[in-house]
């Protein structure tokens, strides 16, 4: 398992708006790898230089250790599904699947075989003849994969492949995705803009804002140790605070001082404004005046298997977002008290790189 | 329902007065000899040899500038397709420009060019070159059918190119397929319904053209437009007239049918 892409100090205008900022990125073989950010952050641009419809101003892109840059994209050894599929709509479903097999002048019966295979591997057996508007969405999703794969690229690109899909189809479809991966084991390279999915699907999730990239780490990382309040808050629901390090491991907010895990030795020395995040389901509900902050509880709605409820701070400064199995009422006065361990203190965004967190979601 | 038959009214009384009337008289002219009985020998006449030379070759140069028209327009409507927007509009206004201009006065500018004193023979002189014979060859005609006809063929496939999803000349490099093979097999494919529009308004125009011939071809070639003319205005024979018409529009029809055939069945077949 090596380094299979990298990306170096890759920057991209289009007209006078730069989108890529620098992006530096690597890639490790057989690594399922998502691109996660708002609309418009620069994502399909990024897939689209690596798969080289895209040159970029500065920087290089290399693929197994070798310079692709200036590589066309039809000699490059990756494949793309397009976010809309982009199956050809005078071929069937036989004919799409086989265009880059016919390209490379393979033997008609490999063709065929290969064909079935695909076709087996993405569950629609017996599909060759459809013509391409006899299909579904996630039909001609299956289909996309399948023209793209047989090529046997060593890493498939793929741009928000399930966006077009309802709800449900989308999650079969994560399964899908991930059952194929392992089966073919190549790299995959997503995109999304939907959290949720790439946290149930990648090894690897790239958090991106206007151009930058803002964090990257498992998914667990990305979740419980958000490095800035902008991937705090696209990656699920959160508290988002500005405080202030009163003392080693102690943070103060809204004049209240809550013990931490973080001090001078993570970069959070005493006297240094910092932002704060905290999972509504870390906070715990205690009686009133036992906790180490109280509040009036304001709102309340059951969302499944759990209740999420606001929380007004007794100042009225803050609301609180809490989720918790137990029922509270609306107008109840409570206590509440937070783990050192569950209180995330992150930098202030002090470069223009980080203060691209506009908290617009 | 009784307000649509309502705004239907003028589009009826339009085809009513413009098609189906002058369709009838045709009709009526093109069966009916000298003598005002029942004939088939107007229709007939097609076949006979000098009338048939002229079709002949009609059907050679409307084939002929078809053919040039097409393989100047698919190049051009990509050079269109590819370019930015604003220049996109600007090219095509370029391309229109020239059907501002009065169809003969167009055609009569090929003349002055073309003309044994004319200019191009002139700046031949010039460098001490041999006059050609430009005008009143089969050559002038095809070059003034081309200059006409053009914008006709660029249009519908321009119309066509353009509407082509960018994504799906960039799945054909994707998969490997060099710049040829995407032209021949996705570009060109998805271009066939403008193609075969703009065949259909090249061809039909250039294989009933009497006007170009007349001007560019001095009376000395005789296409079977110029035929049919002659009979309606010299002759005064609009029974003859009126039988060849109806030859040439069972032909059209024909080749119409045709063309449609081979739009449905995809351009797979067209390399
Ligand atoms: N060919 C282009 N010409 C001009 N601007 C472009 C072009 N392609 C992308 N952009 C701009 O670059 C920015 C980033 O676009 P990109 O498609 O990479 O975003 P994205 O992260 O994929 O967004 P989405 O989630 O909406 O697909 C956008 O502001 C877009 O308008
Ligand atoms: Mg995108």
């Amino acid at each position: 398992m090596g380094e299979l892409i990298r990306l170096e100090g890759i920057v991209k205008s289009f007209d006078d708006t730069v989108v890529l900022k620098g992006i530096d990125l690597s890639v490790e073989e057989n690594e399922f790898v998502t691109l996660l950010g708002p609309s418009g952050c620069g994502k399909t641009t990024t897939l689209r230089i690596i798969g080289g419809f895209v040159r970029p101003d500065e920087g290089r892109v290399f693929f197994d250790g070798k310079d692709i840059t200036d590589m066309p994209a039809n000699q490059r050894p990756v494949n793309t599904v397009f976010q809309n599929y982009a199956l050809f709509p005078h071929m069937n479903v036989g004919e799409n699947i086989a265009f880059s097999m016919r390209v490379k002048n393979k033997p008609e019966a490999y063709i065929k075989d290969k064909i079935k295979y695909a076709l087996k591997l993405v569950n629609l057996d017996g599909f060759e003849s459809r013509r391409i508007d006899q299909l579904s969405g996630g039909q001609q999703q299956r289909i996309a994969m399948a023209r793209a794969i047989v090529n046997e690229p060593r890493v498939l690109l793929l741009d928000e492949p399930l966006g077009a899909l309802d709800l449900k189809l989308r999650q079969e479809m994560q399964y899908e995705l991930v059952r194929l991966k392992k089966e073919l084991g190549i790299t995959f390279l997503y995109i999304t803009h939907d959290q949720e999915e790439a946290l149930t699907m990648s090894d690897k999730v790239v958090v991106m804002n206007e151009g930058y990239i803002q964090q990257e780490g498992s998914p667990e990382e990305i979740y419980d140790e958000p490095v800035n309040a902008f991937v705090a808050d696209f990656i699920g629901d959160s508290n988002i605070l500005s405080g202030l390090m009163v003392d080693e491991k102690l943070v103060r907010i809204n004049d209240i001082d809550y013990p931490c895990i973080d001090g001078s030795e993570q970069g959070f020395p005493p006297r240094t404004p910092v932002d704060v995040v905290i999972r509504p389901e870390d906070i715990e509900i205690k009686p009133y005046g036992k906790g180490l902050f109280n509040g009036t509880i304001i709102s309340k709605l059951f969302i499944g298997v759990h209740y999420e409820m606001l929380v007004q701070s007794e100042d009225g400064e803050i609301e609180w977002l809490l989720q918790n199995y137990d029922q509270h009422d609306v107008g109840e006065k409570i206590g509440m008290y937070v783990r050192p361990e569950n209180i995330q203190i992150m930098q202030k965004p002090k470069s223009e790189a980080e203060s691209a967190i506009e908290l617009d979601i | 329902m009784i307000a649509k038959k309502r705004y239907a009214a003028p589009f009826i009384f339009w085809i009513i007065a413009g098609t189906v009337i002058p369709l009838i008289s045709i009709a009526y002219y093109g069966f009916t000899s000298r003598s005002g009985g029942f004939t088939l020998a107007n229709v007939a006449a097609m076949f006979r040899h000098d009338h048939m030379q002229a079709l002949g070759l009609s059907l050679l140069l409307a084939f002929i500038s078809t053919l040039i028209c097409l393989i100047i327009a698919f190049p051009m409507a990509m050079v269109l397709r590819e370019s930015k927007y604003g220049k996109q509009g600007f090219l095509i206004f370029v391309i229109i420009l020239p059907m501002w201009m009065n169809f003969l006065l167009r055609t009569m500018a090929w003349q002055v060019l073309l003309e044994r004193q004319g200019v191009i023979n002139g700046l031949l002189g010039l460098f001490g070159l041999p006059h050609q014979e430009l005008m009143n060859t089969p050559g002038a005609i095809i070059l003034g059918m081309v200059y006409d006809f053009l914008p006709f063929m660029i249009l519908p496939i321009y119309n066509t190119v353009s509407k082509i999803d960018s994504h799906l000349i960039e799945a054909s490099y994707d998969l490997g397929a060099t710049k040829f093979r995407t032209y021949t097999k996705v570009i060109l494919p998805l271009s066939v319904p403008g193609i075969v529009s703009g065949i259909t308004m090249v061809f039909i125009p250039a294989l009933t053209t009497f006007v170009i011939s007349n001007m560019l071809g001095g009376g000395k070639i005789n296409l079977i437009g110029n035929i049919i003319e002659q009979e309606f205005t010299v002759n005064s024979n609009w029974y003859l007239g009126s039988g060849l018409s109806l030859v040439m529009m069972v032909f059209i029809i024909l080749s119409m049918l045709l063309l449609r055939k081979f739009d449905k069945t995809g351009g797979e077949n067209l390399i």
